[in-house]
């Protein structure tokens, strides 16, 4: 190879593995949307779907078994929200939709927003719950001082494995980032 | 070295600090790397001699909890991507072009850049040290949200990591190009000597992985203060999916600190067996497999997490499967001695050592590889005591073992085998005692990266503490050893040992400055034989 060659030659792989490396660059963004197909698809990570009511009154409910559910509510680190269920638990027909009630307090002098994100335990049932209707659809909003009664709407599908007799629902809730960090830590909180 | 440049005539536009700062010669930049990778093998060494030393006892004796696990943060990252991965860089630059008959590297002005991206790299991270909120402590894995507490440290931390990790892609695509574009005539693919062989598989690796692990710290950089939310569930993100991201790149990454360690070894055993390498081309394609397997083995780092039985059982199944192509390599080592005509000097010391000691960490990570079991395993000194088998007693093992191997390649002296041998011998029984000790810690419930301890464990972190003072110690013979070798001994041969086969035995030792500018004769490559 003469010289002139080998430097082209040499160019054009550096160039080749130069977009290999900007690729591969972006793939580690596009895991992330990947993963959440891959989620979608297999209702791995606890992900619940959403369902209209409509879709729901197709269900053909299944009368012969009742299915366990059980509600946990926490909140994040810095929210000074009191969050909790009004009931811990329910037995619910299979393909029968549901209403629970949720209650949250903002324990702050002031306004703040937070975001409710939910999960479903064990991973393998998630695909079988969808909700119709969820104050985790939405930011919620708090006055100073105000309280909520927030309503879950929810079906479990009739054809979720017979192994499976106990769901739990669980929602965290996080100051919603955009709102977040507005106020000094140190603030003051009504107990 | 500065007397080798002075000899060398035509290569004379600058000399004292301008030569090194301005060098585009694959040799200097390679006497670059080592030297470098060297001095960050002690500052990292260093901070493990804290760690053990806050470990002697139980209770805080002498950092408190916050140093010590910026102690272990950096230790990682220092011997990572300071002190293996620019010493690997080394090796390929001063031996590639050599083994393959190429007069330099592809890119030799890219090849500058490389490696003197290392030292500011280093000097950033090394800085964090003294900021505000201390250097990281979340653990060299950076997991979220742990590590979006660190103080002003955090962006120091990122930039560094993309700065290691540009200078150790442009190392690899300088490798690729060189040995895909820059073969002497006759020196097709099959003829490869391994350790080019496992450095072209460990390129691809790096390119690959590394800008994975890019977008990784770019996600984390502007969750903190973009207002992104990659990885916090607050903003519908997910902190699982950075492990899931990280590991991505981080099992390559493990493979790329000890595939050229495979290609040293591979070297350095028929030698000293005076034997063709056993079974040349089942190692060829060992190697890729062993690279193929580690895209699709990353979640067995996170089997804790909460991961559906269907995956659980595909990483572990995937993970117990590099051990046939492993098998291979270590079972092909055995067979190149059987019946050899073995001499034991010390680069052959160091490549036993190697084999014997990095299959008993390959095979506490079939252990950790199996996932009911890894639930009692992850997180304890178990998983500490395996990556130490196979990255101290692998990787740096096999670093210590080219050195001397081919120091009197470099040097045109023939080192100390005295103090070599007391090197190997201190080093090998001390880091014995040092990591073994951590095994049964780890089974019996010890966690990684807690400055205190249960008093049961009193015995055996005081036993393994000594195992490490003597190891740290044994490392300045060492550097005694190299700088002896450097500034005179017993002048070498060009062919050095006995049973040497390959191209860069046939150049004086040392080699001229500039060499193979004339390809070498078709005729005197042999390969397939290491």
């Amino acid at each position: 190879m003469s010289n002139s060659e080998l430097k082209r030659a040499n160019r054009k792989t550096a160039i080749k593995l130069v977009l290999a490396t900007t690729t591969m660059f972006f793939f580690g963004y596009a895991l992330i949307p990947l993963y959440d197909v891959f989620c979608e698809v297999t209702g791995l990570n606890g992900k619940t779907g959403r369902l209209s009511s409509q879709e729901v009154s197709q269900m053909a409910p299944d009368e012969s078994r009742l299915v366990e559910v059980e509600f946990v509510a926490s909140v994040g680190a810095d929210l000074p929200w009191k969050f909790y269920p009004l009931v811990a638990k329910i037995s619910v027909v299979p393909g029968v939709e549901t209403q629970v009630d949720f209650m949250v307090v903002n324990n702050a002098q002031y306004a703040v927003t937070g975001n409710a994100v939910p999960s479903v335990a064990p991973n393998e049932a998630a695909k079988y719950f969808s909700k119709t209707e969820c104050f985790c659809f939405t930011k919620q909003s708090l006055k100073a001082g105000e309280s909520r009664k927030m309503p879950v709407r929810f079906v479990v599908d009739p054809d979720i494995p017979r192994g499976v007799s106990l769901l739990t629902l669980g929602y965290t809730f996080f100051e919603a980032l955009d709102t977040a960090g507005l106020y000094p830590p140190e603030h003051t909180y009504i107990n | 070295m500065s007397e080798a440049a002075a000899h060398d005539h035509h290569d004379a536009q600058s000399t004292g600090l301008m030569r090194w700062l301005t060098t585009t010669n694959h040799k200097d930049i390679g006497t670059l790397y080592l030297l470098f990778s060297l001095t960050m093998f002690f500052i990292g060494g260093s901070m493990a001699m804290v760690i053990r030393l806050e470990l002697f006892q139980p209770g805080l004796q002498f950092v408190d909890p916050q140093f010590y696990n910026s102690m272990t943060t950096m230790h990682a990252l220092i011997m990572i991507f300071g002190a293996v991965m620019p010493a690997w860089t080394g090796f390929a630059n001063w031996m590639i072009p050599i083994m393959i008959g190429a007069p330099d590297m592809a890119l030799p002005r890219l090849n500058n850049w490389s490696f003197w991206i290392l030292p500011f790299a280093f000097l950033m991270l090394l800085s964090t040290l003294f900021m505000p909120g201390g250097a990281p402590a979340g653990g060299w894995t950076m997991y979220p949200p742990l590590v979006l507490q660190t103080g002003d440290a955090f962006p120091y931390l990122i930039f560094a990591i993309h700065f290691l990790g540009a200078s150790s892609i442009a190392g690899a695509i300088n490798v690729i190009a060189t040995v895909f574009n820059m073969r002497a005539p006759g020196m097709t693919l099959m003829k490869l000597p391994l350790f080019v062989w496992t450095w072209i598989i460990t390129a691809f690796l790096l390119i690959a992985s590394i800008p994975v692990l890019a977008g990784a710290v770019t996600m984390l950089l502007t969750d903190k203060y973009f207002g992104t939310a990659f990885f916090s569930a607050a903003g519908g993100g997910d902190p699982v999916m950075f492990q899931h991201i990280f590991w991505f790149f981080g099992h390559p990454e493990v493979y790329i600190l000890i595939l050229p360690a495979f290609g040293i070894v591979s070297a350095i055993i028929p030698t000293f067996a005076r034997k063709p390498l056993f079974g040349y081309s089942s190692m060829v394609y060992a190697t890729g497999a062993i690279a193929f397997l580690s895209f699709i083995v990353w979640a067995h780092h996170m089997f804790t997490v909460g991961m559906p039985l269907a995956g659980e059982l595909f990483f572990m199944y995937t993970t117990v499967l590099i051990a046939v192509p492993t098998g291979v390599k270590i079972f092909n080592w055995v067979a190149t001695m059987w019946r050899g005509s073995m001499t034991f000097e010390t680069p052959m010391l160091f490549a036993l050592a190697f084999v014997v000691l990095f299959t008993i960490g390959g095979f506490s990570g079939l252990m950790l590889g199996v996932t009911p079991v890894d639930f009692q395993y992850h997180d304890t000194y178990f998983v500490v005591a395996h990556f130490h088998y196979v990255l101290v007693t692998g990787a740096v093992f096999a670093l210590m073992a080219g050195t001397y191997f081919w120091l009197p390649k470099w040097t045109g002296h023939m080192y100390n085998e005295t103090l070599g041998k007391w090197h190997f011998w201190l080093s090998t029984i001390s880091v014995n005692v040092l990591f073994f000790p951590q095994h049964f810690l780890g089974l019996s419930g010890m966690p990684r990266r807690i400055p205190d301890y249960a008093v049961q464990f009193s015995d055996f972190n005081m036993v393994s503490s000594i195992g490490g003072f003597i190891y740290g110690a044994s490392q300045i013979l060492f550097v005694v050893v190299v700088v002896k070798c450097i500034r005179g001994g017993k002048k070498a041969t060009d062919q050095v040992w006995e049973g040497a086969q390959g191209l860069e035995w046939t150049l004086p030792s040392p080699p001229p400055l500039h060499s193979f500018t004339e390809a070498p004769d078709p005729s005197s490559i042999t390969g397939g034989n290491r």
